[in-house]
């Protein structure tokens, strides 16, 4: 491939923070994480395949302290690409791509993110 | 300047024809992880505890393999083809190309022994059923 000094995509430091790069950057950065939570979610599965003292231990690890707020950041990043994910889904349908509407439903993709986080966890702990 | 001609700088680049392959699979994955971790989630939310036994019974259960079975390797699908743009667009050279390897590897090894395990649960489950049945 060619060097060449002009900018490529994706280039961050030289955006100005708006609703539409974050939710971009968030899409690519929860991604990444849940790439992580595939592999705790095989893992647990493998495990209780493999017999009950490996199960316990991997069990346990995710319901220690550290391991349920990995789950919570998981289950965020979860709802956060589902959400957003539609966003981008009714994108390639055609639809949205206006200034105004972008906007909206990029907002409208962390909120819904944050409501269905706060209601599975109230779900869970109830 | 380049004494390139126009068709030497294309030739070699691979083909085009399989240009909205990676796309196209990721969208159809996406549309397909919609419902299933919709599932998921509430059958994680409807299971009543998280320890062996009940876990096992719960993988076990035809409907919960397969749908586990279809989630797992789809999201695994998924998260291959997402995590090869993340790193085309941050990894160049020789590293690029091992990493994309690495994580190809990492992938497939990660689904066949997920769908493995997930078959000899319900294996052990019919196992477990078919003795207590046979024994009536």
């Amino acid at each position: 491939m060619p060097e060449t000094n002009r900018p490529l995509s994706p280039h961050l430091q030289i955006y100005s923070w708006q609703i539409s790069n974050t939710t971009s950057i968030l899409h690519r950065l929860t991604g990444v994480g849940l790439s992580l939570g595939i592999l705790c979610l095989v893992t647990w599965i493998v495990a209780a395949a493999v017999g009950e003292d490996f199960y316990k231990s991997v069990a346990g690890l995710l319901g220690g302290p550290l391991g349920l707020l990995v789950l919570f950041g998981f289950s965020a990043s979860f709802f956060y690409h589902l959400a957003n994910g539609i966003r981008h889904l009714c994108w390639d349908a055609g639809y949205g791509f206006e200034k105004k509407r972008a906007r909206l439903t990029g907002w409208v993709a962390i909120i819904t993110a944050a409501i269905l986080t706060a209601l599975f966890w109230l779900a869970v702990l109830v | 300047m380049s004494l390139e001609s126009p068709l030497g700088k294309f030739l070699g680049h691979g083909s085009a024809r399989d240009g909205t392959g990676h796309w196209w699979s990721q969208k159809l994955t996406a549309v397909a992880l919609i419902p299933l971790t919709i599932w998921f989630v509430f059958a994680v939310l409807g299971m009543d505890s998280f320890d062996y036994a009940s876990v096992r019974l719960w993988i076990g259960a035809p409907l919960n393999a397969i749908l586990l079975i279809l989630f797992t390797v789809s999201a695994l699908y998924h998260s291959d083809l997402g995590l090869q743009v993340v790193v085309e667009d941050y990894v160049h050279g020789a590293t690029k190309v091992l990493t994309l390897m690495v994580l190809k590897f990492m992938h497939v090894a990660l689904a066949v022994a997920v769908v493995y395990s997930i078959i000899i649960i319900s294996l052990g489950a019919i196992v477990l059923g078919s003795a207590s049945s046979g024994a009536a």
